[in-house]
């Protein structure tokens, strides 16, 4: 008797307190003066710490480059390298020399003041402790010094245009001499936020950083939430519990945030080239015939359409439209399965489309398994668990014919320049352009790499099927989101809230 | 009665070695190499190399093996491949998430299942008695994840009365703490609870079928004052042993439960770790899990063991 009595007790209790905590919870978060705004982002990697000078994976960068961490260059929502904590920057005559002029009354979250000493500590810091292989991206740096407390010159053992590229991305950020014993938990660096707290599992607080040297952030702290799964993250959006999805997974849930006078969706371009590889090193697709005949014989309009809800962008070779040197190269294979069959002499292939297990390779491979049969082409799917088995088997040991994957790395033309890349591709021609391009001024670079571009899809290398698109839905009233993710890190510091 | 702890608690540490030689085994059966993971796309084969030499993965498996559980032992999980950072204190702390959300699903569970299996014994006879027992059968149908995303769905999405997900520790706030589980403790308690229910119903049936309750009642005691005086007291014996394991099953339903409300717990750890190819922070989850199941059915038996005399 007493027992059950309990049990009841409990329960009335626990009935009780949710009823209370409901009836608190409706106004609760909003409660605050209108100065502490404060804007949660729904995001799908979590870090696995903070030091991405050791740590691979693009969640670190993502919140803090930029917006904690800064480098002495930024790029900008186009493309372009603008200056961030160097104020101007100028390139010898035989552009192996570059000095950089450092804004004044520069601090860092430790108070510390931001030096050419600095520039030399960070830039010298990559070659002797970064763990990462990027970091080969800076070894083209000869030697960095100090002239004057604001003044620091880089000298480069021969002229590349990648230097001051690399700069942009995590490889330029500015580290303090005093602020690198914990970066993997305790950053230090002189952006518009600091880290305010990491809930690990759950979410990563930065807060406004009050001694920041340029434009204060106009919120008071922003929240990264973490979510593995694309349900819950646009629940969590639906019903507030965030105000932001920074990149929508599956484009066919866009529709539940129709409603205007709730939510925008916002669609940009990001560096992600989704590509049908075809096996250069194995027949039937070291015939550039084949090839060809794979070109021609894809609709890829119809693709996009069916594949990713016609979100995203056609683009024909391996640049996206936010690189210097794009050009739309779709009209070099127009879908045409008559010239595709002409291509193939009337033969027939029987052929394996192994695919990574990810949503936009598995609807892709359907749409192209059924235009490649109606020109004889016929593709047998195998999805491979991502990553474990499409590494081990299709990028490692390069056994596959066809693949489909989103290359998501910037600038990342060169790969086709490696034969032992699992394209198989082997042209010294492009290879040549290639090493011209970095060499060359910024004219003669984009001319090179245009060139590039036009011999990879004339030669039909791979086939591009689409650029992935930067998807965001944001509640009404939220102002700044970057567009466009194309550089290493997602730029807070233009947000707002109305 | 000493003699049988020993014998149980020889019969625990063994099944956990013998579980921790499976766990191990199983995770180099998986394929990829954690190595090549790490460093992606990108990778050389002589980073690779360098890398599997700085996890010890070029080790042979025997040694692998005995390094880790002798650090087990020890209670030393090792370091992370992906994060670097020591797995125990991670383990730890999403135990204490995980097993607040075990326990506030068992309570929920237990809650719904003694008054209502209790009812439909009592009154197994009349329409409401075999309508819930009907609908005990029901909720045994469902899965608990299925249950979580119908509870996010009315609750959160359409009626917005309570947060679709998310964690806030208790320190931080009481109140969006207790907000933020209830869906979740829902989602575990209700399947379980129907499961319970069942188990509750015929427990009690069997106890009124008994003697001592016919003569109870002969000596002038209503039914019902004879079942709440003497029956449910007996009844909750196998009732106990079902809730222990319960207690696992729920602990593996948790898993999937956190993933649906974005809880940190060790079932978030535990897929994060499979979809990064930790394996050793896998192995260290899988393995704690494991144990923990062991150690409630040895605290199950132990305890059925001093509940009814007639087993020793």
């Amino acid at each position: 008797m007493r027992r059950i009595g309990i049990w009841i007790a409990a329960g009335g209790l626990l009935l009780a307190t949710a009823a209370c905590g409901g009836a608190g919870g409706g106004n609760g978060g909003a409660g605050g003066p209108a100065k502490t705004q404060t804007l949660s982002v729904g995001a799908v990697a979590e870090p696995a710490n903070l030091d991405f000078t050791s740590t691979e994976g693009a969640a670190i960068p993502q919140a803090l480059l930029v917006n904690v961490y800064e480098g002495l260059v930024k790029l900008d929502q186009d493309g372009k390298i603008v200056p961030l904590l160097a104020e101007k920057w100028d390139v010898s005559e035989d552009r192996k020399t570059y000095t950089f002029t450092l804004r004044p009354n520069v601090k860092f979250s430790s108070g510390a003041p931001f030096t050419a000493d600095d520039v030399v500590f960070s830039l010298d810091r990559v070659k002797s402790d970064w763990k990462l292989k990027i970091k080969t991206q800076l070894d083209v740096v000869d030697k960095v010094e100090k002239k004057d407390d604001s003044t620091a010159v880089v000298t480069l053992k021969q002229p590349s245009n990648g230097f001051l590229y690399a700069m942009t991305s995590r490889l330029g950020a500015m580290f303090s001499r005093t602020g690198v014993a914990d970066l993997a938990n305790k950053p230090v660096g002189t952006g518009p936020y600091v880290l305010g707290s990491w809930r690990r599992g759950d979410s990563l607080r930065l807060d406004a950083n009050p001694s920041y040297w340029g434009t204060k952030p106009a919120l008071s702290s922003v929240t990264l939430k973490y979510f593995k799964d694309a349900t819950a993250m646009n629940n969590a959006l639906l019903t507030g519990g965030i105000d932001v999805i920074s990149s929508v997974q599956a484009p066919e849930s866009l529709q539940q945030f129709a409603d205007p006078n709730r939510f925008e969706t916002i669609e940009g371009t990001t560096n992600g080239e989704v590509v049908l590889s075809m096996n250069n090193g194995r027949p039937p697709f070291d015939d550039k015939k084949v090839r060809q005949a794979v070109r021609h014989a894809i609709d890829h309009k119809a693709l996009l359409d069916t594949a990713w809800a016609g979100r995203g962008q056609l683009i024909g070779s391996m640049v996206p439209p936010t690189d210097p040197w794009y050009e739309d190269r779709t009209g070099d294979y127009p879908y045409d399965p008559a010239k595709a069959k002409e291509l193939l002499g009337g033969k027939t292939y029987d052929v394996k489309l192994r695919i990574p297990s990810l949503p936009y390779a598995v609807n892709s491979a359907q749409v192209v398994k059924s235009q490649l049969a109606q020109v004889g082409i016929n593709a047998e799917i195998e999805p491979l668990e991502f990553p474990a088995r499409w590494l081990d088997q299709v990028f490692t040991k390069g056994d596959y014919d066809l693949s489909i994957i989103n290359h998501v790395e910037p600038r990342d033309l060169g790969i086709f320049a490696d034969k032992s890349y699992y394209f198989r591709y082997d042209n010294p021609e492009f290879g040549k352009l290639l090493a011209s391009a970095d060499a060359g001024t910024e004219q003669e670079q984009a001319a090179d790499l245009k060139q590039a571009a036009k011999l990879l899809s004339e030669d039909a290398a791979a086939d591009w099927l689409f650029l992935f698109p930067n998807l965001i839905v944001a509640k009404k009233g939220v102002t700044g989101l970057p567009k466009n993710a194309i550089a290493e890190s997602f730029d807070f510091t233009g947000l707002a809230k109305q | 009665m000493i003699l049988y702890l020993l014998k149980r608690l020889a019969v625990l540490l063994a099944s956990t070695a013998v579980a921790a030689v499976a766990v191990f085994a199983f995770m180099a059966l998986l394929p990829g190499d954690p190595a090549e993971i790490a460093l992606g796309v990108n990778a050389t084969p002589e980073a690779v190399a360098e890398l599997r030499r700085q996890f010890g993965t070029d080790r042979p498996p025997g040694v692998q093996f005995l390094d880790w559980f002798g650090g087990l032992a020890q209670g030393d999980f090792g370091t992370s491949y992906v994060t670097s950072a020591p797995i125990g204190p991670q383990i730890s702390e999403r135990l204490g998430v995980t097993a607040v959300l075990v326990l506030g699903g068992m309570v929920v569970a237990l809650v719904l299942a003694v008054p209502l299996g209790t009812f439909a014994a009592v009154h197994h006879r009349n329409p409401l008695g075999a309508a819930i027992s009907a609908a005990s059968q029901l909720g045994i149908a469902v899965p608990a994840f299925l249950a979580g995303i119908l509870l996010v769905f009315v609750f959160a999405v359409q009626a917005q009365v309570l947060p679709s997900g998310g964690y806030v520790p208790i320190a931080e706030d009481p109140g969006e703490w207790l907000r933020g589980l209830l869906l979740p403790w829902l989602s575990l308690g209700l399947v379980q609870g129907a499961v319970l229910t069942r188990y509750v119903r015929s427990a009690v049936l069997d106890v009124m079928r008994e003697d001592y309750l016919r003569t109870a009642r002969a000596k002038g005691r209503g039914s019902t004052g004879a079942l709440w005086r003497h029956g449910l007291r007996n009844a909750s014996v196998p009732v106990v042993t079902v809730l222990g394991l319960q207690l696992a099953t729920l602990l593996i339903g948790a898993v999937v439960v956190e993933r649906v409300f974005v809880i940190p717990g060790l079932g978030d750890l535990l897929l994060n770790g499979v979809a990064g190819r930790d394996l050793l922070l896998v192995q260290g989850v899988v393995m704690v899990l494991v144990a923990a199941v062991l150690l409630i059915n040895f605290v199950v038996d132990v305890a059925y063991h001093l509940l009814d005399p007639r087993l020793r």
